[in-house]
This record gives C-alpha cells, structure tokens and sequence, in this order.
C-alpha cells in the first residue's frame, strides 16, 4: 500500500458527552459501543480507580476538533448571514445524570455510615467536574468562535449564556460547600475561615503581581493569531479566484460575441467556485459522487448542456469502485454524452443512489435522464451499436441491467443497476480485515 | 396574480429575478435583510416570500422566526446560491414550502411560486436527494422510532423520482397515481422533514461530519 494513514488519536467528545466527553471518545477510538465503556468505567469507578483513570483521561485527552465547513459556509456564518448556533443549553440530561449519581453515591455510602470527610470529599469533586465541564464548554465555544480575538471572559464563560454561570456558580458553590462541611464537620470553622482567607489573599495576589503580563501575552497572542488568519485567509482566497474568476472572466470578455461559449464559461466557473464555497472538502478521492461530478463536468463543457448530478447515501463514499461500478459509471457518462448530443434537452438529470444491503454487500442504480426529443428504441437499426455497446452490453458484461427507455417527444431515460458491491474501507473505523496483512494481495 | 415579495441582499439579483417574474406575479415589495424583511412581509402580507438562505441580520431562517406566527397566510420559497446541505435542511426545517437554487429559469420559478401559494411543497431533484438522504437510516429494522421519523415506501417512491428529474405529472404516470395524490405524498414528507424529532437528522449530519 502507497498511502500511509497518519497514526489515529484519540479525543474527548464533549458534543456526546454526560461528563467529559472521554467515554464517547474512546469508543470511537476503539470502535466499540459507548455504553460499554461507560459500563466499565462505573464499574471499575466503584474501586476507585476508574475515577482517576477517567479524570486522567478528561485532563490529558484534547477535545475534537469542531468540524471544518465549506468557505462559503464559513463566510456567511461569520456576516452572520446564517442563523447562529443555538444558545440554549442542549438538555439538561447529563447535568441531572450526574446529580442523580452523586446522591445515590453518598446516599450508598452515608446510609452504611461512611467516613466523616465522605461529604466533604463528593462536592469538592462533584465541583471541579463542573468547572472543568464549564472550561471544556468554553473551549468548545471558542473554536466556533468566528472571531479570532484572544479574550479572558471569553476563556471562562464562553459566549456567556445562563448555563455558563450557572456551571461556574454551581461548581464554586459545591466546592465552598465542601470546605464548609469540612469545618463543620471537623469543628474547626475558624481553620476553614483561615483558610478561604488565606487561598484569597494567595488568589488575588498572585493577580495582581502576574496580571499585567498575563494581560498583555493574551492580548499579543489573540493579534497575532488574528494577523495570522487573516493573511492567510486572504491569500487562499486571492489564489482561488485568480485562478478560476479573473481567467474565465478575461476569457469571457474574449468570447463575448458568442453567446454559447460564454455560457457554458459561466456555467463551468459557477460549477467550480460552487463546489470551492459549498462542496465537501475531498475532491481527490474517486468515489461514485466525485466520478459522477466529473464525468457530468467533461459533458457540460464539452456540449454546453448543464447536468444535475444528485447522489443519495455515498457520504463518504461508502462503496468501492470495483470493476462493475466503473463499468456503470462509463455507461452513465456515455448516456449524459448522449442525451448532451441528441436529445436537445435544456438540462440532464443524473440521480445515482447508493444502498448498502446489511453489512458486506449492496447495489447502486444510476438514473439518466433527459426529456428532450427522445426516440423510439425498436427503431433504431441494428448496425447502429453506440447504446447498445456502450451502455447496455457494458454492464451486462458485468453483471449489471441496463434499460433504456424512451418515446419520442418524452425524453429518454437510462437506468443502470449493479448489485453485490463491497463496501469501500473507511479509514477513520477500520475494519478486521484491515489490520490484516495487506502485502501481495491486490490483483 | 400572486403577491411575492424578494428578499436577497444583492440588489443586482433582485432586479434580474424581478424582470423574470414581470407579468407572471405581483412583486409587491423587495428587501435586503432580515429587519427590512420582516417590515415588508408584516406590512404587504404576500402569499409567497422568494427568501435568500444568507441574509444579513441572522439568514432566512430568522426572518420565518420573526414573521410565521404574525402573518400565518405567508408562505416561504427558499431561493439561494447555496446548496450545502446544512443549509438545504436548516431551512426547510426553518419552515420553508420550498427550495430551489438560483439557476432555476424563470419559468420554473413562476410555476414553483404558484406551486408554493396553493400550499403545495415544491422540491427540486438535489432536495429530494438530500432528504432520501436524511431519512436513509430510517428503514433499519432494529431502529423502532416513533412513525413521524420515516418515510413510506411510498413516499421514497415519489421522493427518488423527484431526484430523477421527473415532474409531478410523471411521477403520477409512473407510480399509476393522481397528481393529487403526489402532493399529498410530497406535502407528507414535507411535514415529516420539519417536525420529525432529531434525531435521524442528527444523525445523518454526524454521518456527513466523518467524511
């Protein structure tokens, strides 16, 4: 194998999440169902130890990345041409989740007459889960953020939002709850109040000597990043469009006395800077979409004609383009050639959909459609072998079915079909037969 | 003749989808952004409002929020440049009858117009496709949800033949059906694409995310 996969890692899935995120993280990472993991955890957090192993986890895994969207997306997001994302905190399940098991702990444990400092210990946890909760949703917030300023409210609260404050009150109130019960419970208020006083003073000191350098590094890094994106956002953008508007727009100016050309120019460019703004990001792959893509592009610029490609459930391309599928694939581009050349169809639709039966197997069905002049099949002389070589024979070879059907005056329409596909490997979830040995068995 | 307001933040596409529409609807008033949006729907209350999906002030989908409740007869085209599917189903979602992309021909548009103000939905082949999308894991046996998250073998029927590029009338023809009874179909999932819960939506865009 050529393409060397970078080394997987592991994240915290904070958007899945009742605690941290580490549960759902690994399950991913390892491929196996989330509630197995948290099964084990609770379990072996009974011990105790699955308690460090998770805060552990939480403390050193970093969070997954937010998503990377389309520019075009990006754009309009940050013009706030676009709905913002939804403020309200998502449910209040894993807040009430965790409460519940915090109680029916101490509940366990206090109704078997546990130690003194039991209490005491359960809420100054129970109170840095929430404020480490309450970073992690800051942190979250920040990538989302589509401004690129560094700033210190910014790095506590998030974008604000009752939730925020009421994780920041709620954990440093269970923590102050804690030392209260300690005092109480040792007897010893007066230490406690010794001891807030003195944490404090340490607090607000160390602000006060630190403060102004810790100000101005924020301040110098949040500039820097920004001057940063900033260029190289620019210079993206600069590159795209002399390489795709300024040329077709000079060579539209060239061409303007021929109204087909310059049609089919505008077309090509809004196909490309449409796919550019609005695409999923993985062009290079060949998968049956981009296959598709491409092929409907070669047919637009050559025969000026647009065609509607619309692919249904190859997200990520799901099936592997194996020697029937090409041979499909052909066929359909030879159709769209066709119905580009004969039909005088103002627009071609191609619809392929993808359907992956159970786990190892399924079929895909390509639809070209064109409702131009259409033909009448039984009538076109045997000699005559374009459709029937290079559509219909093409995929029977390969086990497929291909049918042509057209009346004259109703357009034309192609439908192709091949079954038993292999599912494509998927990189990010391999499977058992990856880990195999790969060597010596491609064909 | 149908009352349309357009609402799109480049003046130049207004006045070109305006000249398209001369003679075939009423534009009564245009607007730029979600405020002015809103002010004109409230104040012509149009039975379709042509909506661009990225709008100063919050995008399309804010200006449905302000208005739906204010001004109940309104019903909404989505009309954009964009077809990411995040904005193909937010908006729909958002409440929108409809949504087409701006290299619709003006004939089209007009019938899409018209298609919208009978309170019909109108889904071009690329929505039909996303929405076959969304709902693809909806047939799975284990999967038991609540019957507004799927969609009937029926309604995929009409919903692929959409994505295939057939009208209506064909898709009447083709499935032995009355045209009336494809929009009953296509309005069904229409409805089933705004309200049903979540979650086969969030699944399907968390699908998409590990691309």
């Amino acid at each position: 194998m050529s393409s060397i996969s970078p080394p997987r890692k592991a994240f915290r899935v904070p958007q899945e999440s009742y605690l941290g995120g580490v549960c759902s993280g690994l399950a991913l990472h390892l491929g196996i169902g989330a509630t197995w993991v948290r099964v084990f955890f609770l379990l072996t957090g009974l011990f105790g130890f699955g308690v460090v192993f998770y805060l552990g986890l939480w403390i050193t895994l970093p969070m997954a990345p937010a998503p990377v969207e389309s520019p075009g997306l990006e754009a309009a997001s940050r013009q706030g041409r676009r709905p913002g994302r939804p403020t309200a905190l998502r449910d209040a399940g894993p807040h009430i989740a965790f409460v519940v098991v915090l109680l029916g702990v101490v509940g366990l444990v206090d109704g078997n007459g546990g130690p003194a400092l039991l209490w005491p210990a359960l809420f100054a946890v129970g109170g840095i889960a929430v404020l480490w909760r309450q970073a992690d949703q800051a942190q979250r917030e920040r990538w989302l953020d589509t401004t690129t300023r560094l700033d210190v409210r910014r790095l506590v609260v998030g974008s604000g939002g009752w939730a925020a404050y009421a994780r920041l009150a709620a954990g440093l109130g269970l923590l102050v709850t804690a030392l209260l019960l300690f005092a109480v419970q040792t007897g010893q208020l007066r230490v406690a109040q010794d001891i807030v006083v003195a944490a404090t003073l340490g607090v607000a000191g160390l602000a006060v000597i630190l403060g102004p350098w810790l100000v101005r590094l924020v301040a110098d890094l949040g500039e820097e990043r920004a001057a940063r994106v900033r260029t190289q956002e620019r210079a993206d953008v600069a590159a795209h469009l002399h390489d795709s508007v300024l040329q077709t727009l000079a060579l539209i100016q060239k061409n303007a006395a021929d109204p087909g050309r310059v049609a089919t120019l505008a077309r090509a460019q809004e196909r490309d800077l449409r796919s550019w703004m609005y695409g999923d990001a993985r062009p290079d792959d060949v998968t049956v979409t981009s296959a598709l893509q491409a092929a409907a592009a070669e047919v637009e610029d050559a025969h000026g004609v647009p065609v509607e490609v619309v692919v249904v459930g190859d997200s990520g391309g799901r099936v592997a383009v194996t020697e029937p599928v090409r041979a499909v694939l052909q066929a359909a581009r030879e159709a769209m050639v066709n119905a580009a050349r004969h039909a005088g169809a103002p627009v071609v639709d191609v619809y392929a959909e993808v359907v992956p039966a159970g786990e190892r197997s399924g079929t895909l069905d390509v639809f070209v459609r064109d409702r131009g002049s259409g033909f009448d099949p039984d009538a076109v002389p045997a000699d005559r072998l374009g459709v029937r070589h290079s559509i219909l024979d093409r995929v029977t070879r390969h086990g497929g079915r291909a049918e042509v059907r057209s009346r004259p005056g109703h357009g034309t329409e192609v439908r192709l079909h091949v079954g038993d596909l292999e599912l494509a490997s998927r990189t990010d979830h391999p499977t058992t037969d990856q880990q195999q040995p790969t060597g010596g068995s491609r064909p | 003749m149908r009352t349309v307001v357009i609402v799109d933040d480049h003046a130049m596409f207004r006045a070109g989808v305006r000249s398209e529409l001369a003679g075939a609807v009423d534009v009564v008033a245009e607007a730029s952004d979600v405020p002015t949006a809103v002010a004109a729907v409230l104040t012509h209350r149009p039975e379709v409002v042509l909506l661009d999906v990225h709008l100063p002030g919050g995008g399309g989908v804010q200006v449905m929020r302000d208005v739906a409740h204010r001004s109940p007869g309104t019903r909404f085209l989505a009309l954009s440049v964009s077809d990411a599917a995040e904005d193909v189903i937010g908006t729909i979602r958002g409440g929108a009858r409809g949504y087409v992309t701006k290299t619709i021909t003006g004939p089209e548009l007009v019938d899409a117009i018209e298609r919208v103000a009978d309170g019909d939905a109108v889904f071009s082949p690329r929505l039909a496709g996303f929405v076959l999308d969304a709902f693809a894991g909806s047939i799975e046996v284990a999967h038991v949800d609540e019957d507004l998250d799927r969609l009937t073998e029926r309604e995929r029927e009409v919903m692929r033949l959409i994505a295939r590029g057939y009208a209506y009338k064909e898709v009447a023809a083709e499935l032995f059906i009355s045209v009336k009874t494809v929009e009953t179909h296509v309005s069904s999932v229409l409805r089933k694409l705004q309200l049903s819960s979540r979650h086969e939506l969030t699944r399907w865009a968390a699908d998409r995310r590990l691309l």
